[in-house]
């Protein structure tokens, strides 16, 4: 009886040979993570247990990513409550404005996190981790607590469920599209307390980038963990950080709860309208959703090859007048590599806004929030009510190419139209 | 632990932004998040709570976020526990770490909006004191029980440490 990479590596860090779907586990992290808006609990919460000390300073990050720069004077009260506390516990990776990036690209571009990891993060799209080939999983701010106290989580090991895509993708389709036809052909709870684990040709093809995209919405369906096997690309993207990275195959003979199977090579883009994930169409079918804002950027398409696409889209032309275009890099890295490159100034040009790295828009939080009867088009990764501002306003998702072509023509336009 | 309310019915995939919408994240005392609750869906909500009664939801009730601003919310609005037909991962770990009661129930489509139960958490049966019906639910496996019976996990960690010591 073989086991999936999920199984192993929670066996392997609750110090234990085997574990099964079902089971409560204690387990050992390799790394955890906090936020401004889910860390003040969680620091609230360590100093009621007594202890005076973190776990290990080196394991832990904190980044103000979600109202940062601060947006208002609560939000400096937040984003300070992880500075005072970072300092007090000498905490390494803490990421003040000017290093600070969106904590989801941040993590693995700095190497803090590996193949073969067990991570938690107190925010639920931590899952994107997942794609480097480690367990990585969204908790909440008193389970961070509990983590800063013994560097431990309590677990319920999730059964696993397979995700075979083949064929080959067309021209302006990539990880995001595979994810929104996932979640619309499964449904925001299909994979209710899984691991999802994507596999086949397509994935192999995809880069890293791409497989971020993926992994970033396993939640969106749900999900535990979305994990996908490190291979040759995934050692490429780690090649030049130090510790050492543990490779996990799921064994041949290892069970899943189900396997689907996918050939993906008629696949178009895909949108996700208004108000879930799972209630996606190909992009063709919408034929005259006018929009007020396109947003490209955030923890699942703020990447340099989300810019990279936007900007061959955009070079040369102008935003539809009256739309507003916000595009937000990831990372300080990020961002700078777009301005070496040239593709800041082709969104200036093309009369978009180039912003610092935050989560803001994509929570409603601040930088490009909607009001009533507003449409946005966002590459961001929710659209539930409200999600963006306004209750009464609409959001829907997309991939950077979608989101740059549609900013162009003022409606939401298949990129290939232009 | 007995608990005796009035029903307030939601549908199913009610998600963490519906619960408490990201705006009110710059507060993290349960009281004020719970002025705000289920605001953007149904904004009289919190008028209607009097303090005890429990929410019965569809499926997937809290997906989305990791916010535990979302169970304190709840908590704080004068929700006494949460049944539905089954609960988002986060949200789950969430509402046990933090110490709101709820249980999952398969057929919660047969409690309507405005019924009186009174549910044992115990035992997990749930009598709808207005249908006059009983309902057997599934209560928490042991290690949970064990979270829960310590008020959180923060007091369960205290008490572990205690063990150990």
């Amino acid at each position: 009886m073989g086991y999936t990479i999920a199984e192993k590596i929670l066996a392997a860090h609750a110090g234990k040979k085997e574990v099964w779907p079902g089971e409560f586990i204690d387990a050992k992290v390799d790394f955890a993570l906090g936020n401004d808006i889910t860390a003040p609990i969680a620091i609230a919460e360590f100093k009621k247990t007594g202890f005076d000390k973190v776990f290990d300073k080196n394991k832990i990050a904190l980044v103000p990513d979600h109202f940062a720069p601060a947006k208002d004077l609560k939000s400096a009260n937040q984003c300070k409550v992880l500075a005072d506390f970072a300092r007090e516990q000498k905490i390494k990776n803490y990421f003040e404005v000017g290093c600070m990036g969106i904590e989801h690209a941040l993590l693995p571009e700095m190497g803090l996190v590996l193949p073969g990891d067990l991570v938690i993060g107190a925010d639920s799209h931590t899952c994107t981790y997942g794609a480097l080939g480690c367990y990585s999983t969204g908790i909440g701010s008193t389970d961070l607590a509990r983590a800063f106290v013994d560097g431990k989580i309590w677990l319920k090991v999730p059964a696993s469920v397979k995700f075979v895509y083949k064929g080959k993708l067309n021209k302006w389709v990539g990880g995001k599209d595979l994810i929104l036809f996932t979640i619309g052909n499964i449904g925001v709870d299909g994979a209710l307390y899984k691991t999802m684990e994507f596999c086949g040709p397509v994935i192999s093809g995809l880069g890293m980038d791409d497989r971020f995209s993926m992994s970033n919405m396993a939640i969106e369906a749900g999900a535990r963990a979305g994990i996908i096997a490190a291979d040759k690309i995934t050692k490429a993207y780690i090649a030049h950080f130090k510790r050492k990275a543990k490779f996990y195959q799921s064994d041949p003979d290892a069970s899943y709860e189900k396997v689907y199977e996918w050939d993906v090579t008629n696949l178009e883009p895909v949108v996700a309208c208004p108000h879930l994930p799972s209630n996606t169409k190909p992009v063709s079918e919408l034929k005259d959703v006018k929009l007020d804002q396109v947003v490209i950027g955030s923890c699942t398409n703020g990447r340099i090859t989300d810019l990279r696409i936007a900007a061959k889209i955009l070079k040369g032309r102008k935003v539809k007048p009256g739309l507003r275009l916000i595009i937000f890099p990831a990372t300080q890295k990020i961002y700078l590599h777009a301005v070496k490159e040239g593709l800041a100034e082709i969104f200036v040009k093309a009369g978009g806004v180039f912003s610092t790295p935050t989560c803001g828009p994509c929570l409603g939080g601040h930088m490009g929030i909607i009001t009533e009867g507003e449409v946005c088009l966002a590459t961001t990764n929710r659209n539930f009510i409200g999600r963006m501002g306004s209750p009464k306003s609409f959001v829907y998702l997309s991939n950077p190419a979608v989101a740059a072509a549609s900013a162009v023509r003022g409606k939401i336009t298949h990129p290939g139209a232009l | 632990m007995i608990i005796k309310g009035r029903v307030h019915k939601f549908g199913d995939d009610i998600n963490t932004d519906d619960i408490i919408g990201a705006k009110y994240l710059v507060s993290t005392d349960a009281k004020e998040l719970g002025k705000y609750c289920m605001e953007s869906i149904q904004p009289d909500f919190t008028q209607k709570v009097q303090p005890g009664d429990i929410i019965v939801a569809g499926k997937n009730f809290g997906c989305g976020s990791s916010r535990e601003h979302a169970p304190l919310a709840i908590k704080g609005c004068g929700i006494h526990a949460v049944v539905a037909r089954s609960f988002a991962a986060i949200f789950f770990r969430n509402a046990i770490n933090i110490g709101l009661p709820f249980l999952e129930m398969e057929t919660v489509d047969k409690i309507k909006d405005g019924d009186t139960l009174e549910i044992d958490l115990t035992s997990g049966i749930i009598k709808n004191l207005s249908q006059n019906e009983v309902y057997k639910t599934q209560a928490f496996p042991e290690f949970l029980q064990s979270i829960v019976s310590c008020g959180g996990l923060i007091n369960w960690i205290k008490a572990e440490k205690k063990k150990e010591e």
